[in-house]
């Protein structure tokens, strides 16, 4: 089954055309791995999709489980299953995770038709997932992201995406500012999350390390706003090895 | 430091002298100092020149004025506080003059959340090792005036204040502080903060922040914060890839940012609860 369709992606940021169109479906139960040097259009590409303000669409469509993506508001794309992790999660003064997350999950089962979680049912399921990343619950009743490192923050991304449980997660960049154990830790989160047959995962990434844990199915080379090679695992191997100056040429 | 030429609320004329200083000062004269702290009891309604009423709405003004104010005095040692919450529709002017003695503490909290102009004046004078706490909330999205006019006169050694006001405009609204901390001569270890932040939500929306400082004493720790802004767009996107749809998003924030004025509040929960109310409101 396809759950995302990108056809020809033409994106602007500040008038400045960065993604040129972008080809790239993605089947339930895939992963897969999108590497690319400096100003590609990587995180322009994972900004797009979850629908950022400044980040505009001018030519080219996106599908998203049988919807039309960009036709969507951001909190509408996330209701639907797009879960954008944060190169550089943000932090909020003064709100909890608690709160924040238990907010979002229920706005999100309320536009789905489902009944809100109670404040213990949340705690559970909010501990199972915590857990699951080996993150102490006690972090998460404090303020968003505030006073976090940068490998617990991504970390917590990681959490939130085990609680809100999303189709699609594309991962912006969530191996940078980790430790070797915390890569690890990270690596099978979003196995367990997320390496499911009606599920499907975008990497975006710079480097080979986090696919050591998290095997990609295809790997795909951006360069100037579009995928100029695709192919397995072992392209991420070669890119290493050669550089994407050679690779992408 | 900023020095004004009006004095303290201390050494203003008693109220029963205010029909006798009422022709003292005609409009648009140079005028002494003097004759300048004469005619701030008068009952001629205030007009900009002077300065705590330059942002003030005057035709609302004029059928309160004069405003008796209402005062609190506090023996030494006493603790006393007060809450107000304002979401009325009706124009309010208040002035709480306050004065406290030696160790006394005092806590005021404030939601000015009112549809029409609300102005609150306080004046307080503090003892030696007096505490005052100030804690206000202003909310607004029509085009009402809504203002906080301080003055904390530190008349004696070691007295603290401290004064945190976070205000929140939408619409046409504007929000005021105009805030002065006094420190007399010999009122050494002095403590006063004032921490003052505005949330404007439109282009329309206007923030007003003065804090001053006037100090006559040397041994004196004196802080204050002054910040308009807007919502974090950043946050706003991420709260909204989360799936909290654009409204939710911006109450969970500003109410974090009014809680700030009510912490400590022995009436925390009321306050906020209304203040969250408000806020609804204004989204």
């Amino acid at each position: 089954m396809t759950m995302l369709q990108i056809s020809n992606l033409h994106a602007t940021v500040a008038d400045k055309p960065i993604l040129k169109g972008l080809s790239l479906m993605i089947n339930a139960g895939e992963v897969h791995a999108i590497m690319g040097p400096n100003g590609a259009g990587k995180s322009t590409l994972g900004y797009t999709l979850g629908g950022r303000p400044g980040y505009e669409v001018t030519d080219g469509s996106v599908t998203f489980a049988g919807q039309d993506l960009l036709a969507l508001e951001p909190h509408e794309r996330a209701a639907a299953g797009l879960f954008l992790g944060f190169q550089y999660p943000v932090e909020i003064p003064g709100v909890s995770f608690v709160q924040f997350l238990r907010e979002s999950l229920n706005a999100q089962r309320k536009s789905r038709g489902e009944k809100p979680l109670s404040g213990g049912e949340f705690l559970k399921l909010a501990r199972e997932k915590a857990a699951l990343l080996r993150m102490d619950i006690e972090m998460l009743k404090r303020p968003v992201n505030l006073g976090f490192s940068g490998g617990e923050k991504k970390r917590a991304e990681m959490v939130q995406m085990g609680i809100l449980d999303p189709k699609l997660a594309i991962l912006d960049e969530t191996d940078s500012g980790l430790d070797i154990d915390a890569l690890r830790i990270v690596g099978e989160g979003i196995n367990a999350v997320m390496r499911k047959p009606d599920k499907a995962v975008l990497l975006i990434t710079h480097y080979q390390r986090l696919l050591d844990y998290v095997k990609p199915d295809f790997v795909h080379v951006l360069a100037g706003g579009r995928i100029v090679r695709t192919g397995g695992p072992e392209l991420a191997l070669e890119l290493e090895e050669r550089g994407y100056e050679a690779v992408a040429a | 430091m900023m020095v004004r030429d009006g004095p303290s609320t201390s050494s203003a004329p008693p109220h029963h002298e205010r029909r006798k200083e009422e022709s003292v000062c005609p409009e648009g004269r140079l005028r002494s100092r003097e004759a300048a702290s004469r005619r701030r009891v008068s009952k001629d309604i205030p007009t900009r020149r002077d300065e705590d009423f330059r942002y003030a709405d005057l035709a609302a003004l004029a059928p309160l004025w004069p405003v008796e104010p209402e005062r609190f005095v506090l023996e030494a040692e006493e603790e006393a506080g007060l809450a107000i919450i304002h979401t009325g529709a009706d124009p309010v002017v208040r002035e709480i003059e306050l004065d406290l003695a030696a160790g006394a503490k005092f806590a005021l909290h404030l939601l000015n959340a009112g549809s029409a102009y609300g102005r609150f004046v306080i004046k307080a004078q503090l003892g030696a090792g007096a505490e005052f706490h100030l804690g206000a909330a202003q909310l607004g999205s029509a085009g009402q005036v809504l203002e906080v006019v301080s003055e904390v006169t530190h008349a004696a050694p070691d007295a603290i204040s401290r004064q945190v006001v976070r205000s929140v405009a939408g619409g046409k609204a504007t929000v005021n502080y105009l805030g002065k901390v006094l420190v007399k001569p010999g009122a050494d270890g002095t403590d006063g903060e004032q921490s003052v932040r505005s949330m404007l939500l439109t282009r329309t929306a206007t923030a007003n922040n003065r804090p001053e400082l006037e100090i006559h004493a040397d041994d004196v720790k004196c802080a204050h914060g002054c910040a308009v802004g807007e919502l974090d767009a950043n946050a706003l996107f991420y709260m909204a890839q989360r799936g909290l749809p654009p409204e939710e998003a911006k109450k969970l924030m500003l109410q974090a940012f009014v809680a700030e004025a009510f912490v400590g509040a022995a009436d925390g929960d009321a306050l906020l609860e209304q203040a969250t109310a408000a806020l609804e409101a204004i989204l």
